[in-house]
């Protein structure tokens, strides 16, 4: 079922939490809405799970084709998994679940024995099948989380919606959780909404990300696309980090009244200066205790810091120590003048060592 | 062996459990076992006449009536009154959050006079209720709205920090999954509130019971159909019976003991459940 929602505002008090927003969920995708807080991600969820609502006379919300602006949460046939859990604490784990079966018509409300049999489904299909007669209380935090998952999927929702679905989980948890939500959207196809504001999380999970902030959709594409074009300096900022340069520091010459941005690593470091477009620099601090090698230089000119990573092998090849000089080349940079956007790379002299132990590309 | 491991961050339980049950009978347990010493003057046939004389048998109706009905609509509104202090912010909020602590501060026979004064035939509620046969001071009724206003700051009290824990997500969980509005508050606020609730009822009860001040003004005090037990125990010391006044408050110790060991069962139930 797709979602589209088309120019939703919504002002709480003087403040506008969403700016003639519109956004399209293509069926059976997996898509995050990523931005900092306050950027009216959770508020454009709300209101798509109709918890919310849309200023009066503006904006529509159609799922499939249908228009259930007005439609309260409880008959769009959403799912929906809160931040924390929201589980029903004088329920037990099976009656959580059921909680969506029991409260049907009683026409249409399936009878003990089959609800019985679907909970044990649902428990099953999140690789809990113990705990139903257990109390929320006695569960962690990653098994709530995957309960109140169980427990929006019992109504067998048209769309499932996710409010921060791991913001209160531990690292440890959160990367399973992750991981598991993927496979389990693959299995079911089901249109998936989730709201995060961990661009590794949206980067790494979602088929399409919604980068938002102030109030609006600043950029729309898949993981690849936002990473590697990203539409404004918000986006490149927000997406990982960054080096960004002021027209006043740039380091390059011939970038005019442009403010320039540089992946970390995007950036070389060299022993011997590397032509003129390489950037003097003195090493600060050398963190080697990860995946790849993160390296600290300041500018000898102006004493601006640039942040570099670079692999593990490299690092050990250039045998860095803190108060070393170096010399920097940049890869490939992002110029963004007022309002437009343009992109180069960057061809030092010797590009071929440069591009050669860049083992960790985007 | 093991529980000498069981360390405690604060040292000093024997001495702690020492001190309350001394505390709790200087306090409490010795001047109750006064009273039943005093009744010990009695013989059975003395005692039986004291308790179950029709005036005594006609208070005892009213007092754990009246008490039993004010403690029911304070679970009631006071219930409303917490959530919408919770729930809703409003212009005035804590004024009224501070008006609901006023039948606690106020002197009970303040309140008494002052409620009388509304309700008499010519008073502000009373003079608009009179021309529709409806009698508030000097009856039952006035009885039992004067042990409504003292009770209900005991439910609002109580509930109050309960409802603030209980996040207005469980509500919007449940509409999602389809739930109504009676359904979300049947299932899913009220379980949670439940053990509250019953405190707050038990204390709005148990202060109903034993209230005197605000009662005797409001009652009138007429023989056989709005005297509370409370006032005939005075009475009976006033005319210096002092085993008789001790046998009667001696039946209302054991009942309202009976009555409050039970909604304390009750409550451990609800509790369990949530």
């Amino acid at each position: 079922m797709s979602i589209t929602a088309t120019a939703i505002t919504k002002t709480f008090g003087r403040t506008k939490a969403l700016d003639a927003v519109d956004l399209h969920v293509p069926d059976g995708k997996l898509v995050a809405l990523l931005g900092p807080s306050g950027s009216g991600k959770t508020t454009l969820l709300r209101i798509l799970a109709g918890l919310d609502f849309a200023d009066r006379g503006s904006g529509r919300v159609e799922f499939h084709g249908e228009d259930v602006t007005d439609t309260p949460a409880g008959r769009r046939g959403v799912g929906f998994v809160f931040q924390h859990y929201a589980l029903f604490r004088h329920m037990t784990v099976a009656e959580n679940i059921a909680f969506g079966l029991t409260v049907l018509p009683r026409k249409d409300r399936p009878s003990k024995a089959e609800i019985a049999v679907r909970v044990d489904e649902l428990l099953r299909l999140i690789q809990l099948p113990d705990v139903g007669g257990r109390y929320p209380s006695q569960l962690s935090g990653g098994q709530r989380q995957r309960v109140a998952l169980a427990r929006a999927l019992a109504v067998q929702p048209k769309v499932l919606l996710l409010d921060e679905p791991f913001g209160a989980l531990d690292a440890q948890v959160r990367k399973e959780l992750r991981g598991w939500l993927r496979r389990f959207h693959d299995e079911i196809g089901l249109t998936t909404v989730f709201v995060t504001h961990d661009q590794e999380e949206a980067l790494e999970l979602a088929d399409e990300v919604v980068v938002m902030n102030h109030a609006k959709v600043k950029q729309v594409g898949t993981p690849q696309e936002v990473y590697d074009q990203p539409a404004s300096p918000f986006v490149i900022e927000f997406l990982g980090n960054v080096n960004r340069f002021t027209p006043a520091r740039n380091p390059l010459p011939g970038t005019g009244d442009n403010a320039l941005y540089v992946r970390p690593h995007d950036v070389d470091i060299r022993r011997e200066p590397a032509g003129e477009h390489s950037i003097h620099a003195r090493v600060a601090h050398i963190f080697s205790a990860g995946s790849s090698g993160r390296v600290t230089l300041v500018r000898a000119d102006n004493h601006d810091t640039i942040d570099a990573e670079v692999s593990r092998a490299r690092l050990r090849e250039l045998d860095l120590k803190v108060g070393d000089e170096a010399w920097i080349v940049f890869r490939h940079i992002r110029l963004f003048p007022a309002g437009s956007y343009t992109e180069r790379d960057v061809v030092p002299d010797d590009a071929h060592a440069a591009t050669t132990d860049s083992g960790h590309g985007i | 062996m093991s529980s000498s491991r069981h360390r405690s961050v604060l040292p000093g339980f024997g001495l702690s459990l020492g001190f309350t049950l001394v505390y709790l009978s200087l306090i409490v347990l010795v001047p109750l076992a006064a009273a039943f010493i005093e009744i010990a003057g009695l013989t059975w046939a003395e005692f039986t006449a004291a308790v179950s004389d029709p005036r005594v048998v006609a208070s005892y109706k009213l007092s754990f009536g009246a008490s039993l009905a004010a403690a029911a609509v304070n679970a009631v509104f006071g219930l409303v009154v917490a959530w919408v202090l919770v729930r809703y912010p409003f212009p005035g909020r804590r004024v009224i959050d501070a008006l609901v602590d006023l039948p606690f501060a106020l002197p009970t026979a303040v309140a008494g006079i002052a409620l009388t004064a509304i309700y008499s035939k010519n008073g502000w509620v009373g003079q608009w209720l009179e021309p529709h046969g409806m009698q508030v001071a000097f009856t039952r009724v006035g009885v039992f709205v004067a042990l409504t206003f003292i009770g209900l700051p005991f439910v609002v009290r109580t509930l109050q920090p309960v409802i603030e824990e209980l996040e207005p997500e469980l509500e919007e969980a449940s509409a999602t999954l389809g739930a109504n509005r009676l359904q979300t508050l049947a299932r899913v606020v009220l379980p949670p509130l439940l053990p509250a609730l019953t405190t707050g009822f038990a204390m709005a009860f148990a202060r109903a019971l034993g209230e005197y001040g605000s009662v005797v003004f409001i009652s009138g005090n007429m023989p056989m159909k709005t005297e509370i037990t409370p006032l005939l125990i005075i009475t009976k010391l006033e005319q210096y019976d002092y085993a008789g006044a001790t046998a009667i408050a001696v039946v209302m110790l054991i009942v309202s003991f009976v009555l409050l060991l039970l909604i304390n069962l009750l409550q451990r139930r609800a509790r369990r459940i949530a």
